[in-house]
């Protein structure tokens, strides 16, 4: 890690200079806010100084080659880097103004779900999916609806309404990833973390759950992994670009994509390196 | 050649430099062929065992007929002979043997798979690898000289005073007993399951762990609920080869179970296994019935391993809940 790229851009929100797209950002809520974090894997160092912040009901894209510290970053943020065993961190995250690094965790991971790069459903059929987060964590709705809403809200539940007792193994690709979606819901979270959700996907399932994206903003906040930049464009509504641990820029969607601030930036989005 | 016959452009056998065999045709076909005959050994190998088991019992089988599978009595001098107890002792220390060793075998996978230090796992799992090595002899020995007189004088004894209002658990205990060699089977067949089923649970993918993790489960919760269940499969496959090793154990079970040929309702009482009995007497079976009765017990073990692997994995397909056999 050299010393240009150690120093951080990133930096406090509301003190970004003056554009009106700036101000859209200051203005936001902050859902989840991360400061000063550093991390590393065992002696490797894989975050500088990283600080953020996630506008309540937005998407958050986080783009970057790979490597890039993306995933890491999206996995502080429900604690799922302690499954590691030499992973550590320094800095503060927060969720609604308290620090969920000294919460319990799996209270934690219940209001910060989670859907993972492959479509990585339970070897059980396709309510009993939904289920299990209802049923671990203990719940007061009838299990059925909760399942029907989730998976409606998961936009699977017309393509699945008459099957809910076959595995789920046997859905597609696109429709497994959809499930784990709606099992992330029916713990009803307050940030959904979705990494590259759509790299294992056709285009067509690709689009479908783009667009459910799109819908769930108003349930929960976002935050989202993707190394698919037409993908950050499409559907967050800012997006932060990381590099080597660093992060490089974060602004309004539009903007990071149009006039980007950092030469970086602008030199990863038209494709002249990663 | 192909290289230096550049005078001739695309005369030269450019292909020579391939071996024959890969550029025969058929080729396909005759690997197909080839692997179909190795297979095909398997089942005939079966097949001939069978037939020479059924061919050599003739006498007791036209003698005695089915009931010989139900005569309680083993008895050479008056040409009496019977497969009853040695179906019974087989079928008891088998099933001692898993009651004793699935559980702990299992909660020893999944502490080594899924909560001890990658280092510490490797390194008892390189000692469970050595003791599923050991001959069956060794356990014997082990057995007879430390098992049959801690049995008789602590074991049995206390087994008596606290739960002896149990039949199983009531009687005069000598030391060699049915449960002695159920524990004896138990001992030899835990690291079978032990290392089958660490391998099983280590190749559960992450990602499914990770994604009970995600929706709030606490390690335990994702361990048996989503890798336990994930790895069920294999686990079992781990079973079923201990219960194959359990049944027809010979050495170890002969040393230890008492070598009598009784039906007991005390697990505490001597016994005797079909393995045992072929092994004992098989080299001073005088006359042919005698000799073509341990045969025919022969036959019934080799049926008792079909039948009792059949109804096991009839019960799992019965147990299996709908929705997780994709993957079996």
């Amino acid at each position: 890690m050299n010393a240009t790229a150690k120093q951080p851009i990133s930096m406090n929100i509301s003190a970004l200079p003056g554009a009106t797209t700036r101000e859209m950002l200051a203005d936001q809520p902050m859902r989840m806010t991360i400061s000063k974090l550093n991390f590393w894997y065992g002696p490797k160092q894989t975050l500088f100084d990283v600080t953020l912040g996630f506008a309540a009901n937005h998407i958050t894209a986080m783009i970057g080659p790979s490597g890039c510290g993306k995933s890491t970053l999206l996995r502080t943020l429900n604690r799922m880097y302690e499954a590691v065993s030499n992973a550590r961190l320094e800095g503060e995250i927060q969720l609604d103004g308290q620090s969920i690094l000294t919460q319990d965790v799996t209270q934690l991971r219940r209001r910060v779900g989670m859907v993972f790069q492959r479509p990585n459903p339970f070897p059980k059929s396709i309510f009993d999916n939904v289920a299990y987060g209802p049923r671990i964590n203990g719940h007061n709705q009838p299990l059925a609806e909760v399942v029907e809403s989730s998976l409606r809200r998961a936009a699977l539940w017309e393509e699945v309404k008459d099957q809910l007792h076959k595995s789920a193994y046997e859905l597609s690709g696109g429709q497994q990833q959809r499930l784990c979606i709606a099992r992330a819901l029916a713990v009803e979270p307050e940030v959904l973390l979705l990494d590259e959700p759509c790299s294992a996907l056709d285009p067509i399932s690709t689009a479908k759950i783009e667009e459910l994206l799109v819908q769930l903003k108003e349930l929960c906040t976002i935050v989202t992994v993707t190394h698919n930049m037409q993908q950050a464009a499409r559907v967050s509504d800012f997006t932060a670009f990381l590099l080597t641990g660093v992060m490089v820029e974060y602004n309004p969607t539009p903007q990071l994509f149009t006039t980007p601030s950092d030469p970086r930036t602008e030199a990863y989005i038209t494709g002249r390196f990663g | 050649m192909a290289t230096t016959s550049t005078t001739v452009p695309g005369a030269g056998p450019r292909a020579s430099s391939r071996s024959f065999l890969s550029r025969l045709r058929d080729g396909d076909e005759i690997a197909r062929l080839l692997t179909f005959l190795f297979a095909a050994t398997v089942v005939l190998i079966t097949a001939t065992l069978v037939y020479q088991l059924w061919v050599d019992s003739v006498l007791p089988r036209h003698k005695f007929g089915w009931k010989f599978l139900v005569t309680e009595v083993w008895d050479p001098v008056f040409d009496q002979f019977g497969a009853l107890p040695f179906i019974f002792g087989t079928v008891v220390t088998s099933a001692v043997a898993l009651l004793i060793a699935v559980p702990l075998g299992i909660g020893a996978a999944i502490f080594l798979a899924e909560l001890a230090p990658r280092r510490v796992s490797d390194a008892l799992t390189f000692f469970i690898d050595l003791l599923a090595a050991v001959p069956s002899v060794i356990y014997g020995l082990l057995g007879v000289f430390i098992l049959v007189p801690l049995m008789r004088e602590v074991i049995q004894p206390f087994l008596r005073a606290t739960l002896g209002f149990l039949p199983i658990f009531s009687g005069p205990g000598y030391g060699v007993s049915f449960l002695t060699a159920g524990i004896v089977l138990a001992v030899m067949v835990i690291p079978f399951i032990i290392s089958v089923s660490r391998e099983v649970l280590m190749s559960v993918p992450r990602d499914v762990r990770e994604a009970a993790l995600a929706l709030g489960a606490t390690r335990w919760e994702s361990t048996w609920k989503v890798v336990v269940p994930f790895a069920r499969p294999g686990i079992f496959g781990s079973i079923f080869l201990a219960l194959a090793r359990a049944l027809g154990e010979t050495m170890a079970v002969t040393m230890v179970i008492g070598n009598t040929p009784k039906i007991a309702a005390s697990l505490f009482a001597p016994g005797y296994s079909i393995a045992a009995v072929i092994a004992n007497e098989f080299t001073e079976a005088t006359g042919d019935l005698y000799l073509q009765s341990l045969v025919e017990l022969g036959l019934v073990l080799f049926l008792l391993t079909f039948i009792l692997n059949g109804l096991a994995r009839l019960l799992i397909l019965l147990t299996e809940r709908r929705g997780s056999g994709a993957y079996a």
